[in-house]
């Protein structure tokens, strides 16, 4: 059996209001807030990338999982906003954790699935017996254009998860996957902003691929939404997963424990990853996980976890997501916002 | 081009690698090559814990080139549980209401970097350990 041993996540101390954004802009905030279901966002200080906030969440992850990072056999950095367009970032967490020298790394890229990505290979990379241990990692500190709707909502933060095939605290079930050639969402090379195609960007491209990897995956483990404890969608506003979730037949009480967004914003890579942390910090023995990755280009992964008896002993060895998310927070202006992800910049 | 300086300096940057001497357990950070509490020459390579309390810091508000955009901001001495005591930036604290005494957690950040092209270096900078 293969599983998860430890998680953790990072989220940056920094939040800022869609009121905040939308009076810079003259844009209605009510619409964002209660057509989308955003309220506020993670900002990371400027001294976070997706490097800091990656070692960060992986030591909370080592932490819960009481290994020696020597044992770590592989390290998966899914992020779209990786510091350096040529230098791995898996290079930078794997030694700040102590998992080097015999350590095989690669940075993923797929918009918003580039976490789920590394945890999918980690799994079957385990399950294949190769290596005992693997992390894989989902962040991002991303950024929207100004004034552009993805500027309510481009947030940053960091989930980490060791896989391992003893001690688990989620023993996985399955993995199944939906993808298609898809352009929603792009950014090319040497242009600091994506662009989108509006609203493209639902029916035919999240709501799609969500649906047909969540009913793949149902259909593979014979499995109905009832028999499922929690549920977890990508999250790229407040909106879309609880509509996703309700259309394909999964209650509040299920979705409501993962469900960041509102005031966490879309942390992309990081952003179904961090709500299946916040959900495993709730979760008792014997829970059914559902989680569906959305990435735009595009493509869905989706995985069933059944929690172990373990994963009450580890829960408080290190900060819980929503703790991070509620208590851990400063809300800036603007014009600090502007500073910290480098919008303006201060003469020398 | 500081690349060599730093990447040398990586297992104390990253991991907070200290030198205890085998002989009477002192901890030493930075690793020295002789004791000088007993002269011994034998180290074992341990990882500091990073976590401890404030025993005093300064507000930089004139910063120096490269930290321009971050004044007003403390650097700080934390003396860890093992009792080894560091200086380092002291970052995502309210600089007017931080005080001596206060608890410290080590996290891993971005140092400084060669300006819009070159190297990032990273390392520890404390922030207050408020259980997040
Ligand atoms: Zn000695």
């Amino acid at each position: 059996m293969v599983g998860i041993v430890g998680y953790g996540t990072q989220i940056p101390r920094y939040r800022i209001r869609v009121e905040d954004i939308a009076s810079v802009w003259g844009a209605d905030a009510p619409s964002y807030k209660r057509g989308l279901n955003l309220n506020e966002k993670s900002v990371p200080g400027p001294d976070e990338d997706t490097a800091t906030l990656s070692v960060n969440a992986a030591r909370n992850a080592l932490l819960r999982a009481g290994i020696d990072p020597q044992l770590i056999g592989a390290v998966y950095v899914g992020s779209e906003s990786h510091p350096y367009a040529v230098k791995p970032t898996g290079t930078i967490v794997s030694e700040a954790l102590g998992a080097c020298p015999r350590v095989h790394t690669a940075d993923l890229e797929f918009a918003c699935k580039a976490g789920t990505e590394g945890l999918f290979i980690a799994l079957h990379e385990v399950q294949s017996g190769v290596i005992t241990h693997a992390l894989a990692i989902g962040a991002d500190t991303s950024q929207g254009a100004p004034g552009d709707a993805l500027e309510y909502s481009a947030a940053a933060g960091a989930a980490a998860f060791i896989v391992g095939s003893e001690d688990l605290i989620a023993e996985l079930l399955t993995t199944d996957v939906y993808m298609t050639d898809t352009a929603d969402f792009w950014r090319r090379e040497h242009t600091p902003y994506p662009e989108h195609g509006g609203r493209f960007t639902g029916v035919p491209a999240y709501f799609r691929h969500v649906t047909g990897a969540a009913k793949a995956i149902m259909d593979r483990a014979e499995m109905a939404p009832e028999d499922f404890d929690y549920c977890i969608f990508h999250q790229p506003n407040g909106k879309f997963p609880v509509q996703v979730a309700r259309k394909l037949g999964f209650t509040e009480e299920q979705w409501a424990p993962g469900l960041l967004s509102p005031t966490l914003g879309n942390t992309y890579s990081g952003s179904s990853p961090m709500g299946l942390a916040a959900t495993l910090d709730v979760a008792n023995p014997g829970a059914h996980i559902l989680l569906v990755s959305y990435g735009s280009g595009a493509g869905s992964d989706a995985f069933i976890f059944r929690t172990t008896e373990r994963l009450s002993d580890v829960r408080d060895r290190a900060p819980h997501t929503r703790t991070q998310l509620d208590e851990y927070r400063v809300h800036i202006p603007y014009g600090t916002y502007a500073k910290f992800r480098r919008k303006i910049l201060k003469a020398e | 081009m500081q690349v060599p300086r730093f990447w040398r300096e990586i297992p104390r940057y990253y991991r907070l690698e200290a030198a205890a001497c085998v002989q009477c357990d002192a901890i030493h950070f930075p690793p020295r090559k002789i004791c000088p509490s007993c002269g011994a020459n034998a180290f074992e390579t341990v990882r500091l814990s990073g976590r401890g309390a404030l025993t005093t810091f300064t507000i930089i508000r004139t910063p120096p080139s490269g930290f321009t955009d971050q004044a007003p901001y403390a650097v700080g001495i934390v003396e860890l549980d093992e009792g080894v005591r560091l200086m380092a930036q002291i970052t995502d604290c309210d600089v007017d209401t931080l005080k001596t005494g206060d608890r410290m957690i080590a996290k891993f950040r971005r140092i400084r970097e060669e300006g819009r092209t070159g190297v990032i270096m990273y390392g520890y900078k404390f922030v207050p350990d408020v259980g997040v």
